[in-house]
């Protein structure tokens, strides 16, 4: 499940050189920064996403200042003891510091469209977005906020691993708490939509992530439950083009919609109209 | 069964299978040739009984993971043909195919009716092959929902085996929605009024296994594992090959004790001096007798407490810290 956790490489947070140009890990062609950016850290020439922090992610789909953080205090803890090479510990010391950010995951209320939704967002630059008792924790308990507000919940995923392996099976049993939290929503009439993001892989996309009423994905995204390489050594032989990409699986009916990054908000506010607004 | 057990013995197991030869031959010397060597082997089988309790009590993660896998351990099916009476398959999964690697009935435990869901090895060749080694694909799953559902509508409860190495990693796998139907079954799961039971038998295997193990209790036998990932793969991640499996065996705290102790698991049923492998029977009667003591706990619960209360153990597993930088544990 979680095999892939430290695996995907082209999701990794790139290091953008400091000058203004710079190489596009999708058709390797040098673009320019500021184009990019504007563009929602989208390649000009190919449409390749680049990964965007949680911060960012927020900017971009919910209306100006209306996030308020929720949980944040939630600080994850080393139930395991996890030591390896290096400690889990000191790992998320390090990560902690180098991102500002208590763990993989941010949650809130926010308004989309005037709508008042509650929203929570993944982010890959914390242990490849992975979850493990905090991320868990947040999601299942901002879907209770949603249930008990009587908010859509919306969530953005992008995860690596899925389920984050230093925190054992407190990490698996996530998996079922969120998929508790989200039949408690559905009991209620509550609405789900869930936006995957490179890479929503293991325990994230086997849980939560692929429980939403409406399931939207970046393109090109990785998106699946085994990570390509624990399956090419398990059946010994090259995987097809295109293989577990957003596409792949919106042609076999998982998803509903493909929306590129600059387009997500505006779908948002379209389907929250059809879900939350009289006519 | 004790056959195959010696025929796959563990390493760290030498000892007492070496024991255990001497003993079957002298055996059936004394019988061919009508000496009487009783007290000999009384001597050989009490050294035997002491290396086993000697090996058994000081057993390693990695030891036990590799107890849990062994070929002579009782399975699924073993568990079925000990105790489910009036045992009566059925295979459908409405969608796709059926997977052999879950095998899914109804049937009695002691007079009672219950609905059997659980991972399936496969004991022959052919089987196995069939059973990819008890690694379901996605109509696996699908088969399991539907049949739990069919529990629900008529109030039967549902006992749940645990015994895979994971879900199938396969490209079929991933084009018939492997992680959409696992997430399905969670959530599916969480919505049942009819008491669950959920044991892990061997291996509980990630998410493979945790897809047919939302229950209201989660027992595990001594020697068997459940983890979120298998040790060959923690290996390969942390140090970039498998060799280092019993080191992420012990990292990664996937024992029964250690899940006990974390609370993650309701209950431990001990296995016999020597492993499961060793005497099926007597394991297969303790799972038995575990099982009915849950189920006649949960059963007096009304139908939406019981759901209530599955949500609410599960909204209580996970250790993390508040503001305050203490550790909050097991608490929602
Ligand atoms: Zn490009």
């Amino acid at each position: 499940m979680s095999d892939e956790v430290r695996e995907p490489r082209s999701s990794r947070r790139r290091d953008v050189p400091s000058g203004l140009w710079l190489r596009c890990p999708g058709c390797s062609k040098m673009i320019y920064k500021n184009l990019m950016v504007e563009r929602g850290n989208v390649c000009p020439e190919c449409s390749y996403h680049f990964p965007i922090t949680s911060e960012e992610r927020i900017q971009l789909l919910c209306d100006p200042d209306t996030f308020v953080e929720h949980l944040k205090e939630l600080a994850p803890a080393d139930p395991l003891g996890f030591i390896a090479k290096r400690s889990y510990r000191e790992r998320l010391d390090e990560t902690q510091s180098k991102t500002g950010l208590r763990d993989a995951c941010v949650v809130g209320r926010a308004e989309i469209g005037q709508v008042p939704v509650v929203i929570g967002v993944s982010d890959s630059r914390f242990l490849m977005g992975s979850m493990g008792s905090v991320v868990g924790e947040k999601i299942a308990r901002s879907i209770e906020l949603a249930r008990e507000e009587s908010r859509p919940f919306i969530f953005v995923s992008g995860s690596g691993g899925g389920a984050r392996m230093d925190e054992g099976m407190f990490s698996l049993m996530q998996m079922a708490k969120t998929a508790a939290a989200v039949q408690r929503l559905h009991e209620v009439g509550g609405l789900f939509v869930s936006i995957l993001t490179n890479p929503t892989m293991g325990g994230a996309m086997a849980s939560f992530a692929a429980l939403g009423d409406v399931i939207i994905a970046e393109p090109k995204a990785l998106i699946g439950f085994a990570g390509p390489n624990v399956i090419k050594q398990t059946i010994k032989t090259e995987l097809p083009e295109g293989f577990q990409s957003s596409e792949f699986n919106l042609e076999h009916g998982f998803l509903d919609l493909v929306v590129d990054r600059q387009e997500m908000r505006g779908t948002l506010i379209r389907m929250l109209a059809y879900f939350c607004q009289e006519a | 069964m004790e056959n195959e057990s010696s025929a796959h013995g563990l390493d760290f197991e030498a000892p007492i299978v070496e024991l255990e030869n001497r003993i079957s031959e002298l055996r059936s010397f004394s019988e061919s040739s009508e000496i009487d060597l009783s007290g000999q082997l009384e001597e050989l089988e009490k050294k035997c009984e002491e290396k086993k309790r000697a090996i058994y009590s000081h057993l390693n993660p990695w030891q036990r993971v590799q107890i849990a896998r062994h070929p002579g351990r009782p399975r699924t099916t073993d568990y079925i043909h000990g105790f489910v009476s009036d045992f009566l398959e059925l295979h459908g999964d409405g969608t796709y195919r059926d997977d052999p690697a879950i095998i899914t009935g109804l049937g009695r435990i002691r007079g009672r009716k219950v609905m059997i869901v659980g991972h399936r090895k496969g004991k022959t060749n052919q089987e196995k092959v069939a059973c990819f080694f008890g690694m379901p694909h996605p109509e696996g799953y699908r088969k399991a929902i539907k049949k739990m559902r069919l529990a629900e509508k008529f109030g039967i409860p549902i006992i749940s085996f645990i015994n895979t190495a994971g879900a199938f990693p396969g490209i079929e796998a991933e084009e018939r929605g492997q992680a959409f139907v696992i997430a399905k079954n969670l959530q599916a799961m969480a919505s049942l009024k009819v008491p669950v039971v959920a044991v892990v038998i061997g291996e509980g295997g990630s998410g493979g296994a945790i897809g047919i193990g939302v229950a209201d209790r989660i027992l595990m036998l001594e020697n068997s594992y459940y983890s979120v990932i298998s040790p060959e793969g923690c290996s390969a991640i942390l140090w970039k090959d498998t060799s280092h499996a019993p080191r992420a065996a012990e990292i990664l705290k996937l024992t029964s004790s250690d899940l006990s102790n974390f609370q993650i698991v309701d209950e431990v049923i001990e296995e016999p001096i020597g492993g499961a492998h060793r005497d099926p029977m007597s394991t297969i009667r303790a799972v038995e007798e575990a099982i009915l003591r849950h189920l006649d706990e949960v059963s007096d619960l009304d139908p939406e407490d019981r759901k209530l209360k599955r949500f609410h153990k599960y909204m209580a597993i996970g250790r993390y810290a508040d503001q305050q930088q203490q550790v909050v544990e097991d608490q929602g």
